[in-house]
Order: structure tokens, then C-alpha cells, then sequence
């Protein structure tokens, strides 16, 4: 029996085509998934992300811990509230999962793991905690809405209480804010402007259907991904994994080599692959030919090396196929793409394709 | 629900084939197979003139989701297009059995039209 979010009622009043994601029930669109793409773009649009996990971790060596856990370096973090995005990995370098930590205070986080990756990040972050003390807990207290798009954040303002408007007035971008209950973050994962909010479960339905009379639309995870794809996101699991490391996945900025005496998880392996030099990179790929780019399709550089794609689309606002890849540095400004047997030419960009409404490519 | 019109033949891999009175056959994707796919964003037709047999994969209809391979419902030649799908795929979802038809062809074995099922038959596949 699948598992079902507090807006899981919200979804079938709103006609919801409700699918298996991971173990839930979640909705993959609300009639067509290109216009709830097109809405976020314009206007604004709310996603159910309540199947992802939060993660408290407290106590006086939380900084510590996480300093060891994480590439990115938690000593960044000073104002409270502060976001940072970071990968986990395992000893031999590989990605646990990518997430995003907050900043309370010294001894106070919270982070956000991936839907599909957490057993594994509960039981890895609680065993490498054994060592410090600190408590790692999960939150489930909360039901979790993303509302993305140009006007997310002033339609949103206009259903939040007096004290709420207040606290998200000077909300900068990556931030976070601690307000009656709701954890508000300006942050996303569609190369929009909007908002995350943590809302108490018992209060989810009655937030989205504010939200509704506010003119936000509900979005499904089908135009969740073509988002974050034309964003240039990873989405964990098709950019990497545990047998991909960081520095072949656009990674490599979320991972702090200084002060040098940190050492983080995987930090040994990441410097020997430097040292004996990283082979591939990530890249954005733009297919001139006619087709549609899909995951796991082979990539052929003019030097005859290959590559794979790791995610493609047709892109909706671009109107053109679009995929990110994994492919050798030696890359140069055009590939092929074997597309259901025939070889498709396409030009090789930087992998963000689509911010703020405006296409970068 | 599903539109399954009466007077329209079907295959089970959710292909429509109408037969019209000059012995071509029309053939495209029903409601439900446009519902299942979602948005759709690319067609691939086949060439006209092309000799194509039954069960053949001769066309593909991609939705934002995924690729959906079209198979030649009889033996014969592609003798037209809708190469109006080219610049507006979604015609498949707004009008499967109307505008957003695929192709025509002339039959070259008629002995084939015995196996297609009627839309009866075919609502019953689907319902299960």
C-alpha cells in the first residue's frame, strides 16, 4: 500500500492523475502537464513535495558532525536561516544523495534528503553520528508545498498571516524563516523565484486550497522534472549516484577543499581522482535533428569517444529537445545522439538551459 | 471514459483503422492510448510509398513522458501522411480520431482485415 501525503485528498479534488513514486502516491499531472509546465514559467504554480524527507540533526557537536558528513562546508552558515546545497558521499567518493542543510544555529540544522533515497541517507547519517553527539532525527510533522514561478511569491504573501508577511519580507534568496509553525524557504527546483514551505500536516489542506483561491495552480511531478531539467538541475539517480563521483556530475562547487584540515567523507578519494584526473563532465546537450532525447541514450564525440545522456526532454518552453550528459572533457561543440538507432546531431551547451523565464541557449 | 466509436476497427496495441470506401485505410491512436501517453510533443511518420508488413514498427508518438512505437495494423504502402502533426503533435490528444490522424495506406493483403477486432471488443481490452 502506497504512501499518501497530507494534500493526497487535495490532489483527487483537483482531478489529479495519481501515480507510484517511490513507495507514494503522488500526482503526475492534473490534465496536461505542459500547461502546468507553462505555468510556472508565467505565473505560479504549487507541487506537493511532502514525500521528501526532513532530517533534524542537534547537539552541541552539530556543526562538527556535519562538517565530516557533508562536501560543502556548514562553517559557511552563520546567519540563521541560511541554506546551503551539498552532496553525501561514501568513502570511495561516490554521491549518497544531494540535499539541502539549514542553518539555525551552532548546535541546530535541518535538512531535506531526496524521497527515493531515504532509508539508505537515514541509515548512513545516523551511523556516522555515532561518533559525535548529536541526535539525527526525522521530522514528520510536516507537510511540504513548493510554490514556483514569477508571481509564487506575491500570491503566496497574500494567504500568509500578519506575523508570516513580516517574517518573509526581507526573506532573501536560499534563505529560510521560522514563522507560527511554518518553516518558509525561498528556494525551489524550476529556475523560478518561489518558495518551499514545511506547513503542519494538520494544516496542509487548508493552506492549498488558500493558495487555490489565490490563483496557484497545482503541478504534478511530470512538469516538476521538465522544470528542473530546462533549470539544469541533477535529479539523483539519473546525473549520479553512489558510483558517480561529484566532480563528474557539476558538483565540483559544492565541494569545499579549504581550510585543508576538514576532512568530509570521501574528501581522500576526491583528491586522488584529481590527481589522477577526472575523465567526464556534465554538459547540456540541444538536439538539431528531429527527435526527442531520453535517458541512457548513447552520445558520440567527433573523436569517435562516447558518452551517455543522463536525463532528456522535449523542452516546452524551448520547444526544442533538450538533455543533459555525461561525456568525456574532451567534448567539443557538437555530438551525436543515437536516437532509436540513427545518429542525430545536437550542440553541446552549458547545462542550464532555461532561468527566470528566459531561455539561456 | 474512453471514446471507442462503433464504426471504427481496432488493434490491441491501441490503434485505430478506419476502412474507407475507396479500400484505403486510415489509421491512427485511440482516446485511451492518447490518454495513457499523456501530452504528446513528436510524431515520426513513416515515408509515403514505403512497402511496410503486418506487426511492423512503422511510426513513433512521443509524449513528454516517453516513446510509443506505431505498428502497421496490415501489410501494404503508406500512401499519405498527416504531416500536419509535424508542427502540431497535440492534435493527437485534442482530436485522436478526427484531425490527429496518421497515415493512410493502401492494403496488399485483404485477408489481414479479418484480424482486427471491433470497437466492442476492443472497449472490452481496455476496460480489463
Amino acid at each position: 500500500m502506497a504512501k499518501q501525503t497530507p494534500f493526497y485528498q487535495c490532489h483527487l479534488d483537483a482531478n489529479a492523475k495519481v501515480v507510484d513514486f517511490g513507495g507514494w502516491d503522488m500526482p503526475l499531472h492534473y490534465g496536461s502537464q505542459l500547461d502546468e509546465h507553462h505555468t510556472v514559467r508565467q505565473d505560479a504554480g504549487m507541487f506537493d513535495v511532502s514525500h521528501m524527507t526532513i532530517i533534524d540533526i542537534q547537539g552541541e557537536k552539530a556543526t562538527d558532525f556535519l562538517r565530516h558528513l557533508l562536501t560543502n562546508d556548514v562553517a559557511k552558515l552563520t546567519e540563521s536561516g541560511k541554506a546551503l546545497y551539498t552532496g553525501m558521499l561514501n568513502h570511495e567518493g561516490g554521491v549518497i544523495d544531494d540535499l539541502i542543510v539549514y542553518f539555525i544555529d551552532q548546535s541546530n540544522y535541518r535538512i531535506v534528503v531526496n524521497a527515493s533515497t531515504r532509508e539508505k541517507d537515514i541509515a548512513w547519517i545516523s551511523q556516522q553520528a555515532q561518533d559525535f553527539s548529536v541526535t539525527v532525527s526525522e521530522n514528520n510533522h510536516f507537510a511540504m508545498l513548493a510554490i514556483q514561478g514569477p508571481e509564487a511569491i506575491a500570491k503566496t504573501n497574500q494567504i500568509l498571516s500578519e506575523a508570516q508577511k513580516q517574517a518573509v519580507k526581507e526573506l532573501k534568496v536560499f534563505f529560510a524563516v521560522d514563522s507560527e509553525g511554518f518553516f518558509i524557504a525561498r528556494t525551489g527546483y524550476t529556475g523560478e523565484d518561489g518558495y518551499e514551505i514545511m506547513v503542519p500536516s494538520d494544516q496542509a489542506s487548508a493552506f492549498w486550497n488558500k493558495l487555490l483561491q489565490a490563483g496557484v495552480k497545482p503541478c504534478g511531478l511530470g512538469a516538476r522534472d521538465t522544470l528542473r531539467l530546462e533549470a539544469g538541475m541533477n535529479l539523483y539517480g539519473n546525473e549520479m549516484d553512489e558510483d558517480i563521483s561529484p566532480l563528474e556530475a557539476n558538483m565540483g562547487w559544492t565541494v569545499t577543499w579549504q581550510p585543508e584540515e576538514r576532512d568530509f567523507i570521501g574528501k581522500s578519494a576526491l583528491i586522488a581522482q584529481k590527481e589522477t584526473g577526472v575523465k567526464n563532465k556534465l554538459v547540456g546537450l540541444i538536439l538539431e535533428g528531429k527527435g526527442i532525447i531520453r535517458s541512457g541514450m548513447k552520445v558520440i564525440l567527433d573523436n569517435g569517444e562516447q558518452g551517455t545522456t543522463t536525463s532528456g526532454t522535449m523542452s516546452p518552453s524551448l520547444k526544442k529537445s533538450i538533455a543533459i550528459a555525461r561525456v568525456p572533457k574532451t567534448v567539443g561543440e557538437s555530438v551525436m545522439v543515437e536516437i532509436r538507432g540513427k545518429h542525430i546531431p545536437a550542440k553541446v551547451v552549458k547545462a542550464s538551459f532555461v532561468r527566470m523565464g528566459k531561455a539561456l541557449v | 471514459m474512453s471514446n471507442v466509436p462503433s464504426d471504427l476497427k481496432y488493434i490491441s496495441s491501441h490503434e485505430w483503422i478506419r476502412l474507407e470506401d475507396d479500400g484505403t485505410v486510415t489509421i491512427g491512436i485511440t482516446d485511451h492510448a492518447q490518454e495513457l501517453l499523456g501530452d504528446v510533443v513528436y510524431v515520426e511518420l513513416p515515408e509515403v510509398d514505403s512497402e511496410v508488413a503486418l506487426e511492423d514498427e512503422i511510426a513513433v508518438v512521443e509524449s513528454v513522458k516517453a516513446a510509443s512505437d506505431i505498428y502497421a495494423p496490415i501489410s501494404g504502402t503508406i500512401i499519405e501522411v498527416n504531416e500536419d502533426l509535424e508542427d502540431a503533435p497535440e492534435t493527437v490528444n485534442s482530436s485522436p480520431y478526427d484531425d490527429g490522424w496518421m497515415f493512410k495506406m493502401q492494403p496488399s493483403e485483404l485477408s489481414e482485415l479479418d484480424g482486427l477486432i471491433d470497437s466492442e471488443s476492443y472497449q472490452n481490452e481496455i476496460e480489463d
